[in-house]
């Protein structure tokens, strides 16, 4: 079950023609397969597309109702494999994943995929995960578009444009037999905006038809001789087609005036971007009225040379606006022009940077740059741009470089994972540092601050793949973690059984958080929840045991910090050859905290006895030095400056979001720290033995209590 | 170099530009920066939702990515209404220098939008809470890492046209509500958007959960921003309690004879800390333990002598603060009286806002060492075996393991409550000796540079400080000591000495291992 309920999402899948969506981006891009009559969906989720995956989970009861089956798939290879179900038949159907990590992990199956061609509509909805709050490598998918021939659309970022887009894109794959992916920016993914909606479509044919009326045609299949006929099928029928196709639907776009001596050719992605820059320099306005002539490609692959050509012909300049590099369009738009010996001079990355995101200011600036080049008359006595470098500069504002401190993303309050880098960081206190491989997850926030553990991270469940190479005489070992999300996902053949089969001599550390927690909580293979829907409760433990391994520890509370650090600690220092593994199982807490705290709320109003545990710290014990906080970076363990005269430094304080996981008081007991942490249990609803007890209890304690205090001299208060 | 075709073409391009008609209505842009969990994304739909209420055009974005873990979130919203028909082309990421509003929910995060240029001078409405969430960075460091708050404030006057800030954390918790109630009523409160404060209060009934107490954070955020401005005072850390001397005398004589002695023999401003030191050691031992501290600071103190009033006494003041703190160690002694008080049964029940009809049972993590179990004994035994490491391991390996001591149980409180009252024989015992050894040597250090470098005695007594916590880390603090003293020889004979050794204290507090410190001393050796 994913982090965040989408039953009021679902509804909105459900309305009708003319009524009005309003809502996230990805969410209208969901509602948009349904209108097209889309018959499978599948993907493997992330952010930024994650919503679409979880909002169709929670939406079971309506996809049974359209007849759609939604999978969520163990990995985007898989995910991309699903949509062999569109080679044979007239199916509709759809994948997604995040981008460009996901179509790496995809990249075999989309190469057969494209190769032998598509009957049905097939639609990949890809996350571009780039620029500001990106968490991945900094790439761009249209290379995969242009070497595997997909179609790649770019629609402008407004719901009307995407949903159009997603509708156009399954027509497009069905009129040029080609998959066709539809790339939306993380920004355009979470954009809030509005569309009228239309009916959800039942696919007219189905998989069941598909099943029980089976066709076969060898020509569609990747071998020899076929494989030679794709490759030209795609340049003589396929590509044609969907050039046909592009145009007749008008799917690119034309704005401002019909004429001009220069031009904006731009991505359908840039196009609010590149519109409130132009607004900036006073060559449009904020209702979409632009001065200069702009050619929006919501296609960006393939190009329409024609389209191109009538637009450039006539004009000094065009600048070409696409984000990333290398500039693959402004290089074919070079080759479209001078094959046709047109001289309209072409711009793109001479003005604009050549690497990274074009925020507002990049946008403004380097298309200021282009018309001074170009056509300096049309910038006229402009206004100055928006321009904070004069506050930025001042001294005030730079002394803030020194006070505000970064902070990155981190283990939530409670997380399982915590106790486990503090283990590591123990044992590393003992045998001295190690090459410590991590993977993707949450278990990668244990490289910041205060744990700053890891070296390296290859991509998804290759943790221990990526330690492979250290399987050598060696007086250390190599550690290599991975999460349970990555374990299924490719680590269990690619890291484990890898491992196993080369007798690698290492130890690797599986944190099992009972679900995909770093995307948003979906469940996996091992997650402990029953799923009714899903086949959950596999154990990673005798997984890895089938694949061979034979030295294998279960530790099920990570929180037992003395424990995790005695395994990890022989897990290094073990004559035994192989793999060390060490499983190590504690429940998401954010996932956590969302299942038990309604049910302990509710029980606490129905006056059942409960225990809430939560930590704290004796003020006047503490000594300020924080050595607690370097093994834990919790957010609810904070410091607290105090008004003692004899105190310099700020105590440790625990703050109520504290959910009693235990890491502190294990790590002040396994690091010898101090005794300052309690640990206090809050006895609801106490039972009548419980009052009795406490009675007892608090005459002696409180006898002794007064008797010492009596005795005691102080200063009159 | 303008040829014929330019000229044609800078024609046909103001030709161009006059064609144009230019609508000259800009959308309202709002950022909101909050730590992922701080409900960032609520208020941001809580604004859309408002505009929308009111029939504009409203847009918002956001780049979470992993962010909701707790990192530094950016929300974007823009709006505006439709021009006949036609919906505004609106920005999914904010202009630095072209913001109107910003919402900052926490301080430094408010300090975080001016360092990105959203908030500017000429534009920008910055609405802020003071409160501050301390980042990893600024807890981690063995010192006092926290940010100035103040810096945040000052930059503020110089980077936003106008600037509210208060402490909407607080004020959202005393209504039981969370900040972003508290922030969306400082918004309405400002007026800085054209919606009425009933537009504003629909959308928060229109919600879900919590309805009651947002819409009363709600209103007190609105009461504060649309009131006059009540600047607080914001401080890195409160200020330091200086109780003056109590001026009735106390039941107890030997109280009243300390008392005494610092009024007569000590200069009068630094009376309340002297007192605090004195309160500190007649609770950690009494009030003969007490008098011996007096004696100690008093020989600084007479060291001084009338030259030190030109010097604000210093030496004086730092004898003052750090032998007592130097004297109140942390034994188990100590530990076991601070856990066994009734003051602190009722403090944890605070703590843990734990309501009348609950119970509350503490449970303490503790780890005894040799060095601890030993440091109890007569110094003379304690020593003997101190002395023999292997008898002292075998100790440690019977005594060394981790304790869950339930304090709440009678057959827990027991123990602590009889090793407290060892109190008695403390200073018989070997730690006592040890930590009495420590402390003649550090002041005499101290008196021995006096006479010829005020300042840098001065300096020897506060990098005492560096000497805190339990076991390893009181061991870790130990050597940074030592390794700071270390360098006297070289410092003793300069004009900067002081500064040289203050420092060295710093650079000690940066880091754990001391890595920062290690630097500065090759400097000093270098010198």
């Amino acid at each position: 079950m994913a982090e965040r309920s989408f039953a009021r999402e679902v509804q909105d899948l459900k309305i009708g023609a003319g009524e009005e969506f309003k809502g996230e981006g990805i969410l209208a891009i969901t509602k948009a397969l349904l209108q097209s009559g889309v018959s499978y969906v599948g993907g493997y989720q992330g952010a930024p597309i994650s919503h679409m995956m979880d909002v169709l989970s929670d939406a079971a009861g309506l996809m049974e109702e359209l007849g759609v089956h939604f999978e969520t798939s163990a990995s985007e290879a898989t995910a991309a494999a699903m949509l062999s179900a569109s080679v044979m038949y007239p199916i509709r159907g759809a994948v997604t994943w995040k981008s460009t990590a996901g179509t790496n992990v995809a990249s075999d199956a989309l190469s057969n995929l494209s190769s032998g061609g598509v009957t049905g509509g097939a639609v990949i909805i890809i996350g571009e995960d780039y620029g500001e709050g990106s968490s991945i490598m900094q790439e761009r998918s249209h290379a995969y578009a242009m070497k595997s021939q997909i179609w790649l659309i770019d629609p402008r970022p407004n719901l009307p444009s995407i949903v159009n887009a997603v509708e156009s894109a399954f027509e497009l794959s069905e009129a040029s037999n080609t998959p066709v992916m539809v790339e939306v920016r993380i920004r355009a993914c979470h954009v809030h905006g509005a569309f009228i909606a239309k009916d959800n479509k039942r696919p007219t044919f189905t998989l069941r038809q598909a099943l029980e009326n089976p066709s076969r045609d060898t020509g569609r299949i990747v071998l020899p001789p076929a494989s030679f006929g794709h490759e030209r099928e795609k340049i003589d029928k396929r590509w044609p087609a969907a050039v046909n196709f592009i145009k007749e639907r008008k799917l690119n776009e034309r704005f401002g005036p019909e004429s001009g001596d220069v031009g904006v050719i731009l991505l359908g992605g840039m196009y609010n971007g590149v519109m409130r820059a132009l607004q900036q320099l006073g060559l449009a306005d904020v209702y979409g009225t632009s001065a200069v002539p702009l050619y929006v490609m919501n296609v960006a692959y393939p190009l329409i040379d024609d389209e191109i050509v009538a637009f450039c012909e006539g004009k000094r300049a065009v600048v070409m606006v696409e984000e990333g590099q290398p500039e693959f369009i402004e290089q074919a738009l070079n080759t479209i022009l001078r094959r046709r010996d047109i001289q309209t001079r072409v711009c793109g990355k001479d003005v604009f940077p050549r690497a990274g995101e074009y925020t507002a200011p990049v946008m403004a600036a380097s298309l200021r740059r282009f018309l001074e080049l170009h056509a300096r008359p049309l910038l006229g006595n402009q206004s100055p741009l928006p321009d904070p470098s004069p506050v930025l500069a001042h001294p005030k504002v730079k002394a803030l470089n020194e006070v505000v401190p970064a902070r990155p993303p981190g283990f939530c309050t409670g997380c399982p994972e915590r106790p486990i880098f503090a283990a590591m960081k123990l044992v590393e206190e003992e045998l001295g540092p190690h090459h410590i491989a991590a993977d993707i997850g949450c278990h990668l926030f244990s490289i910041l601050p205060p744990f700053n553990i890891g070296a390296t991270t290859m991509g998804y469940g290759l943790g221990p793949a990526s330690a492979s190479a250290f399987n050598v005489k060696a007086d250390k070992r190599a550690i290599s973690v991975m999460g349970d999300g990555g374990f299924w996902h490719n680590g269990l053949a690619s890291s484990i059984g890898n491992a196993v089969f080369n007798k690698q001599d290492g130890v690797i550390v599986v944190v099992d958080n009972y679900y995909s927690a770093a995307t948003g909580g979906q469940d996996i293979m091992s997650s402990r929840a029953f799923n009714g829907r899903r086949e959950t409760n596999n154990s990673i433990v005798e997984a890895v045991k089938g694949v061979g391994a034979k030295w294998v520890r279960q530790i099920d509370r990570t929180y037992d910090v003395g424990a995790m650090r005695d395994t990890l600690r022989e897990a290094l220092t073990t004559s035994e050859p192989g793999p060390k593994i060490i499983v190590a199982s504690s429940e998401c807490m954010l996932n956590k905290q969302r299942r038990v705290k309604p049910l302990f709320a509710q029980a606490a109003r129905e006056g059942k006895r409960l225990i809430k545990e939560r930590f704290g710290v004796d003020e006047d014990v503490c000594t300020g030095d924080h050595a607690c906080i370097r093994l834990s970076g919790c957010p609810s363990l904070s410091v607290k400056h105090t008004d003692d005269p004899l105190r310099d430094d700020p105590v440790a304080a625990v703050d109520n979001d504290c959910v009693g996981c235990g890491n502190c008081g294990e790590v002040a007991e396994a690091a010898v720290l101090c005794p300052s942490f309690y640990r206090a249990d809050i006895i609801y609803n106490p039972s009548r033995w419980d009052l009795r007890l406490a009675k007892i209890r608090g005459a002696v304690i409180g006898f002794l209590q007064r008797r010492r205090e009596a005795r005691r001299i102080v200063f009159a208060a | 170099m303008s040829s014929p075709r330019d000229a044609d073409a800078m024609n046909s391009s103001l030709a161009m530009t006059e064609t144009f008609r230019h609508a000259s209505d800009k959308p309202i842009s709002l950022a909101v920066l909050a730590m992922g969990g701080q409900g960032g994304g609520v208020l941001t739909d809580w604004i859309v939702a408002l505009a929308e209420s009111c029939g504009w055009c409203a847009q918002s974005t956001s780049v979470p990515g992993v962010a909701q873990r707790t990192g530094a979130t950016i929300y974007y919203v823009e709006m505006l209404p439709a021009k006949d028909g036609k919906a505004p082309v609106l920005s999914l990421m904010p202009s630095p220098g072209d913001v109107d509003i910003v919402l900052a929910a926490e301080l430094m995060e408010a300090g975080r939008s001016i360092l990105r240029g959203l908030t500017t001078p000429e534009k920008t409405l910055l609405i802020a809470s003071t409160h501050r969430s301390f980042a990893v960075v600024e807890k981690e460091k063995p010192g006092d890492g926290a940010g100035d708050p103040n810096a945040v404030i000052e930059a503020a006057g110089v980077a936003a046209r106008r600037t509210i800030a208060f402490d909407m954390e607080t004020l959202a918790a005393k209504h039981g509500s969370v900040i972003s109630a508290a922030l969306f009523g400082a918004l309405a409160g400002a007026g800085a958007l054209p919606f009425p404060r009933e537009a504003f209060e629909k959308v928060i009934a229109a919600g879900g959960r919590g309805i009651e107490p947002s819409l009363k954070a709600f209103a007190a955020g609105f009461e504060r921003a649309s009131g006059a401005p009540q600047p607080e005072i914001l401080r890195r850390s409160p200020a330091k309690r200086h109780d003056p001397l109590p001026a009735a005398p106390s039941a107890h004589a030997p109280l009243n004879t300390l008392i005494d002695r610092i009024a007569k023999e000590f200069p009068e401003g630094l009376h309340p800390l002297l007192f605090a030191g004195v309160k500190r050691l007649v609770d950690f031992q009494d009030p003969a333990y007490a008098g011996d501290y007096l004696d100690r600071v008093a020989v600084f103190n007479a060291l001084e002598g009338t030259t030190g009033a030109a010097r604000g006494f210093a030496l004086t003041e730092r004898a003052a603060k750090y032998v007592a703190v130097a004297m109140a160690y942390d034994d188990v002694i100590r530990v076991a009286d601070l856990k066994t008080r009734s003051t602190r049964f009722q403090r944890v029940r605070d703590e843990v806002s734990a309501e009348p009809d609950q119970l509350v049972y503490t449970t303490e993590y503790m780890h005894p060492r040799a060095e601890e179990i030993v440091g109890l004994l007569p110094a003379s035994l304690g020593g003997w075996i101190e002395s023999r490491r292997k008898l002292f391991a075998s100790i440690d390996r019977l005594v060394n393991k981790g304790r869950r001591v339930q304090s709440g149980s009678v057959r827990w409180f027991l123990p602590l409550y009889l090793l407290a009252g060892l109190r008695r024989f403390r200073r018989g015992t070997l730690r006592h000796r040890h930590e009495v050894a420590h402390l003649e040597a550090w002041l005499e250090l101290a008196r021995r540079y006096a006479e010829a470098n005020y300042d840098l005695a001065v300096e020897i007594l506060a990098a005492r400080r560096l000497v805190k916590g339990y076991s390893d880390t009181h061991a870790r603090g130990l050597s940074k000591y030592d390794r700071v003293v270390s360098a006297l020889p070289v410092l003793a004979g300069r004009e900067d000495g002081a500064a040289w050794l203050r420092r060295l204290v710093q650079a000690a507090l940066v880091d754990e291992k001391g890595a920062a410190l290690d630097g500065v001393l090759k400097t000093v050796a270098s010198l």
